[in-house]
């Protein structure tokens, strides 16, 4: 079982929260011209690193709160949380 | 090489079975092949068999990190069904059934290939329809599919609940009676032994660490027991493909992440072929041993663990109760996981790349150990004649930008809900 610090809640169990994929990916920006390339780098490709890797969760049954979350994905390891706003380093 | 039959088991017999011939060798690696292939899975085996055989490329090298047979296709619950609805993938598959029925007899290798059906199981009438459209599409293909009403359910898998007060009823389901199951092992180490037989070195316990390209040409792989010179190579790495794609500066349409089974206690013979829930994420087979075979879904996050946590083997295990309440009564004997190369569509990729000499097969999500014939048969195809076959034309790179998606079960791109 994962626990994930919830930047609003604290340390809860990983069943509360759904999972939201990488948090590094930007949507192209709004009212711009936006290449083919863009949106395919945008929609379909992902870097998916052995290692640290920055991701959304939801904390979805408590506080419904999107949060960024620093994992290391091949040890499962939690090292840092964040609100949605804010930066992981 | 040395036949395996009844008389040569008699034979050795003989000599308390210390004689055999090793299946296949342990060679040091050259400094130069015609093609290398990354990965030495069943994939990547099949792939090096097929170069061998069909077009007659010997000076081969597998590369594998750690063992042949290591990785997913030893970790993967032996399913092999060719019940798809879209063409590309339902014509694929099909092709791949028919190698699976010669497999046996081809390898000198008994791979236990045994069709016993499978059937996908409705829970509304929506569900109906949807396996009555798909059985439709598969028949179309030549594939064998049979829609079953809630009464011939019964009588296949009479101790599912088919109670009154039960949450979701079975309805009916699909069937594909060719479908069935192999021992996994057996179809690594037949393709390896044979493939050894043809002039393949396997060589195993060794890293890739880097490739040599020069202007746009692959020309080699850097590896931890040293430079390997190679015309070709090929990328055969499942759940690896990020982490080698990061080394070629490639982004792919892939997220890695990781797949957990399980099995029970082994009991008497119950369940005959291969059952999957339609209400929740669950499938379920019943081993030559006796052990109920049984996986669902992903983990749900990013991960290169082959490991996975108990949340969800309880979740998965919550919809088999729900199907079969006799489960509560066995004991798990053990968990496991595998890293899935999970692709953005759910489809795989079978290509050349970008870069000139370099060859992709990868994004087979959780179902790559059914294709495993198949996807050597074209993926040595696309190597040896540096273009892609007819069956694997669809299953591109290039599909996720012209739009041509084979998005069977329309999951979006959420990989991990899949």
């Amino acid at each position: 079982m994962l626990y994930i610090k919830c930047p609003y809640c604290g340390l809860r169990a990983q069943k509360e929260f759904s999972y939201g994929g990488d948090a590094t990916v930007k949507r192209p920006n709004i009212n711009e011209e936006v290449s083919s390339e863009d949106w395919d780098n945008f929609v379909y490709m992902r870097k998916s690193p052995r290692g640290k890797h920055v991701e959304l969760w939801q904390h979805i049954a408590g506080c419904r709160q999107w949060i960024k979350v620093q994992r290391d994905t091949a040890t499962h390891e939690i090292f840092q949380t964040a609100k949605v706003t804010e930066e992981i380093r | 090489m040395q036949k395996y039959s009844v008389f040569s088991l008699i034979k050795n017999a003989f000599s308390n079975h210390q004689n055999w011939e090793v299946a296949w060798k342990d060679p040091t690696p050259k400094s130069e092949y015609d093609v290398v292939i990354i990965g030495g899975g069943g994939h990547g085996l099949a792939t090096a068999y097929y170069l061998a055989k069909e077009h007659n490329i010997r000076n081969v090298a597998i590369i594998e990190k750690g063992w042949i047979g290591g990785g997913n296709v030893g970790r993967n619950t032996t399913i092999i069904r060719s019940n798809f609805m879209y063409d590309a993938n339902a014509r694929f598959n099909e092709f791949g059934m028919d190698l699976w029925r010669n497999l046996s007899q081809e390898l000198n290798f008994n791979v236990m290939f045994s069709p016993r059906g499978i059937i996908n199981l409705a829970h509304s009438d929506a569900q109906m329809n949807a396996y009555a459209r798909r059985g439709n599409s598969m028949r179309l293909n030549g594939i064998d599919a049979k829609l079953l009403d809630r009464d011939e359910v019964k009588k296949l898998i009479p101790m599912a609940d088919f109670s009154d007060e039960v949450r979701f009823p079975i309805f009916g389901g699909l069937m594909q009676p060719s479908a069935g199951t192999a021992r996994h092992d057996a179809v690594a180490w037949g393709y390896a032994r044979q493939a050894d037989d043809m002039g393949v070195d396997i060589i195993q316990h060794c890293e890739v660490t880097g490739f040599d390209v020069v202007n746009g040409k692959i020309k080699g792989i850097r590896t931890s027991r040293g430079d390997i010179k190679a015309k070709k190579v090929g990328l055969c790495v499942a759940g690896s493909t990020n982490i080698l794609a990061e080394k070629l500066n490639m982004t792919l349409p892939i997220e890695t992440h990781v797949l957990q089974a399980c099995v029970s206690e082994p009991v008497k013979p119950l369940l005959d072929g291969v059952v999957t829930f339609g209400a929740g994420h669950f499938y379920i087979s019943q081993s030559d041993k006796g052990e109920m075979v049984m996986g669902g879904d992903l983990d749900g996050y990013n991960s290169y663990a082959q490991r996975g946590n108990l949340p969800t083997i309880q979740h998965v295990l919550t919809g088999g109760l729900a199907l079969f309440p006799f489960l509560s009564r066995l004991k798990m004997l053990r968990t496991w996981g595998g890293i899935m190369d999970m692709s953005m569509d759910g489809s795989p990729i079978i290509d050349k790349t970008h870069i000139e000499g370099l060859y992709l097969n990868c994004g087979w999500c959780y179902g790559g150990f059914k294709s495993t014939p198949v996807s050597g048969w074209t993926f040595a195809h696309t190597i040896a004649q540096d273009q892609v076959h007819e069956l694997n034309s669809e299953l591109r790179l290039n599909r996720f930008s012209t739009g041509h998606l084979l998005d069977e079960k329309g999951l979006g791109t959420k990989t991990w809900i899949g």
